[in-house]
């Protein structure tokens, strides 16, 4: 077994234990840095779909918001599949 | 006017107490002046690494409730005459004293000693708030392992938020074997995700254990690899420039290739 870890490594098909640790560890600082729960995440999803709903037809299914780390900086990302543009938004909202 | 540091970590058994024995013992045979100073209520440990559990009559909580001098706590090392320890109460409350009975503690210290060290317990509750509300310096410590450099930068979070500013960190318990095999973190991946200065790496060492049985810290023994690095750190804090021990492979492959390319 450990020959066959040595070869898998040898030819990278498979990440050191170290390595995990490390991507583990970035993605679980991500969170705790930016002290948000997935509960946190799930609500701010939900007032996104409202807000956005008044302006626009988007798929909510396919709606993802994630934080993503780059260098030292924390974004926000939303991907958000729009269905279609509604014409009369300005009427809505008066 | 003395310097206060603070030994912490957030989680425990990373090696605080050994840091904090070690550290002062070193700069006692330095010949500053140093006291420690075992916040850890409840559950205190620096008077057994030390060697000193046999000699505790008052402790923190007897200071700062005045039922005895302050003086009168502070315990004389067994080696040293210019080393002393005020250890924590172990039978009381552990909220029994609050962040300005522990200011004006250190501030009474500070006249009569070079540096002041405190030991911190795990956590992030009440005991660390004493601990770190006098420092004036923060050492954390943290091993090079998930969970611990997890705790360690939370800890650096709050360091921040109580202006504590610049910690520095010690990776203590590196097993360069390991990291040869790629099954630990190196040092170039902790100080990379901590983002903070290094202040020293501390080896695993079966002479730590040995000289903790016996209560005499290992910065004293010429040939412990622990004892060396403790001996680096202690200079490193006392401001001299010691460059960082040679670990033997403590590398792995990769981050000893990017040295030699000078990426660092």
């Amino acid at each position: 077994m450990a020959m066959f870890d040595f070869i898998s490594r040898m030819f990278g098909k498979e990440s050191s234990s170290k390595n995990v640790a490390t991507e583990r560890l970035r993605l679980v600082l991500v969170h705790d840095r930016a002290n948000v729960s997935p509960e946190m995440l799930n609500a701010l999803k939900e007032d996104l779909i409202r807000v956005i709903s008044e302006y626009m037809d988007i798929d909510q299914a396919g709606l993802e918001v994630a934080l993503n780390q780059e260098d030292n900086t924390v974004a926000l990302v939303a991907n958000i599949p729009v269905l279609r543009m509604k014409r009369n938004y300005a009427s809505n909202a008066s | 006017m003395g310097e206060v540091i603070v030994i912490t970590s957030g989680k425990g058994g990373v090696g605080k107490t050994t840091t904090t024995a070690n550290i002062s013992t070193g700069l006692a045979a330095l010949n500053y002046k140093v006291v420690m100073i075992d916040t850890d209520i409840g559950l205190r440990n620096l008077d057994v690494v030390m060697g000193l559990e046999n000699r505790i009559v008052y402790d923190i909580v007897d200071v700062v409730q005045g039922n005895c001098r302050l003086k009168q706590a502070l315990i004389k090392d067994k080696r040293f005459e210019n080393l002393f320890l005020l250890p924590a109460a172990q039978t009381k409350d552990k909220n029994s004293v609050n962040t300005d009975q522990m200011k004006e503690l250190v501030g009474n210290l500070k006249p009569e000693f070079d540096y002041i060290v405190i030991d911190c317990p795990a956590g992030i509750e009440q005991g660390f708030k004493n601990a770190i509300a006098a420092a004036e310096r923060a050492i954390v410590v943290t091993n090079p392992e998930i969970s611990a450099v997890r705790d360690a930068d939370r800890i650096i979070g709050l360091l921040e938020a109580a202006e504590l500013h610049d910690p520095m960190l010690i990776i203590n318990r590196l097993r360069p074997a390991m990291v040869k095999k790629g099954d630990m973190m190196n040092i170039v991946d902790v100080e990379d995700i901590l983002a903070i200065k290094i202040l020293g790496v501390v080896p695993e060492d079966e002479a730590i254990v040995i000289s903790t049985n016996r209560g005499e810290p290992a910065v004293l023994e010429q040939t412990s690899k622990a004892g060396q690095a403790y001996r680096n750190i202690v200079k490193r804090i006392t401001g001299e420039d010691v460059a960082l021990m040679n670990l033997e492979e403590a590398d792995g492959l990769v981050s000893k290739l990017k040295k030699l390319m000078g990426i660092k």
